[in-house]
């Protein structure tokens, strides 16, 4: 049951079998969560830090949520509160936090590639939580057992990446764990928001919804990110919505129904409109109670031997 | 890791006779079925609580749920372990409250596994009680836990193994005692 990996820093390289042991075992802690007391002790006696550079809502609860579950003892640390205001690097800092004998870190840090830095310097379990434009591979984690859960297997499965893929870290974890795992995946949006050279990566790309929307039996929709606004990507967020918005209009003119996909915050009314982010299709919520078990997935496996 | 086979503790027929047996103790012992619920400890013991429980259902014409628990989460040796265990999905699909649960496994050694499995229950509600069923009592207990029904007392040492092989998952009903080179 031991991954072949030691750290979490990204789906780039990660072998099928590790994707398969990391769900297979989110399941079995997904049961835990609807118990009447929703805690084991199977971490009992690890430190686990989270290491935040960056805002974020979801993906810090979630892994506070998935330790404290496991029992393991948490420390939350942001950016914005602490002495690096003063004027100490990155590095003294976590040198000074891992004196205090911590086991695991989760990082979130706006820099490409900064998990694999920090692996350098100190000994422990490292899971990145997203770095910069690069990856987050808890959410595709995430997403994918989502997938799995409806689907069966991921093998054949047609997905459609919908939005800005470009800036889009949830997307790049995406396109790594879901061609390892068989599916087929489909990249849309404008031009301005799809890399360059994607086909590279094993997928296609269109820049016409419809067509995407006809290929699709999952679609997940990015966010756009309100912040890019009014860099010329996009000409305003109701042309995009005109263009990429997934609306009930669109989703009737097809034969069969699509699972409804989005990583969160949802722009309601941009992105995809608020009936079809309800609809008895969108499994959104799933992905968030999702979330928790891969994460206590990920914690059991990279940290339960230590 | 060699072994050598020391003896046959149990066959087919001895197997079936014997779930027949703790099929009726448990009732007995129960009063009945109504307050009670079984649940078996993965991977075996679920077989085996299953088995009972057909048992039970066929005698007292009643249908009896069954659980399936993974002790995974609650033990204390996995960090001494070189493998990772593999952590399996619980089912425990009926409310524990109040109720009489009879935990099913195959063999009884340390007692470190019912533990660890009395602790989970106890995660699930507030059973009125716990009691154990089990296949083979092999004795070296490490903790002061007894078993409410045994298939089978064998005394063994600690360079023996007592090997449930199952239909459900060998292909055949057998019990085997072993003997292991370290």
């Amino acid at each position: 049951m031991n991954l072949s990996i030691k750290h979490l820093f990204g789906l780039e390289g990660v072998p099928k079998e590790d994707i398969d042991s990391i769900l297979d075992t989110a399941f079995s802690f997904r049961e835990v969560l609807e118990r009447p007391i929703k805690k084991v002790p199977t971490l009992k006696g690890v430190t686990v830090v989270n290491l935040f550079f960056e805002n974020s809502t979801r993906t810090r609860i979630s892994f506070e949520l998935a330790e404290k579950r496991l029992s393991a003892d948490t420390v939350n640390f942001s950016a914005a509160s602490s002495s690096l205001t003063k004027g100490e690097s990155l590095r003294d800092t976590i040198q000074n936090l891992f004196a205090m004998k911590m086991d695991v870190v989760v990082m979130r840090h706006p820099v490409p590639g900064s998990v694999k830095l920090l692996a350098q310097f100190v000994d422990a379990v490292i899971i990145n939580a997203g770095d910069g434009t690069h990856e987050h591979p808890t959410q595709a984690l995430l997403d994918m057992m989502s997938m799995k859960e409806k689907y069966g297997s991921l093998n054949g499965l047609n997905v459609a990446i919908i939005g800005d893929i470009r800036h889009s870290r949830v997307a790049l974890s995406n396109i790594f764990g879901l061609k390892t795992m068989g599916a087929n995946v489909l990249l849309c949006g404008p031009p301005t928001f799809i890399p360059y050279g994607a086909e590279s990566l094993g997928v296609k790309v269109t820049y016409k919804l419809d067509e995407a929307l006809e290929f699709a039996d999952v679609v997940n929709i990015l966010r756009i990110q309100r912040e890019r606004q009014g860099k010329g990507q996009i000409p305003s967020l109701r042309e995009y919505r005109n263009v990429y918005g997934i609306t009930q209009q669109r989703l009737s003119k097809l034969k069969r129904p699509i699972t409804i996909m989005h990583p969160g915050p949802i722009n309601r009314g941009v992105e995809v409109d608020s009936d079809v982010a309800d609809s008895e299709h969108s499994i959104i919520l799933h992905q968030v109670l999702n979330g928790v078990a891969v994460r206590m997935s990920i914690l059991y496996l990279l940290a339960g031997g230590r | 890791m060699n072994f050598k086979m020391k003896s046959h503790l149990m066959d087919e027929l001895a197997l079936k006779r014997t779930v027949t047996r703790l099929a009726h103790e448990i009732v007995e012992r129960c009063k009945g079925t109504e307050n009670m619920r079984i649940i078996g400890i993965r991977t075996r013991g679920e077989f085996l609580a299953k088995r009972i429980a057909r048992k039970i259902e066929e005698v007292e014409g009643v249908s009896i749920q069954v659980g399936i628990l993974d002790t995974v989460m609650y033990r204390d040796d996995f960090r001494i372990k070189k493998q990772l265990p593999a952590i399996e999905l619980t089912d425990i699909p009926f409310v524990v409250d109040d109720k009489i649960l009879v935990l099913v496994d195959d063999v009884i050694y340390t007692g470190r596994t019912i533990r660890a499995a009395m602790d989970a229950l106890m995660d699930f509600g507030r059973p009125s009680a716990i009691q154990l069923a089990v296949l083979i009592d092999r004795g070296h207990r490490e903790l002061p836990i007894k078993a409410d029904y045994i298939g089978k007392n064998v005394p063994t040492s600690d360079n023996e193994e007592v090997r449930v092989h199952m239909k459900e998952s060998d292909g055949k009903d057998e019990i085997l005692l072993v003997e292991v080179d370290q």
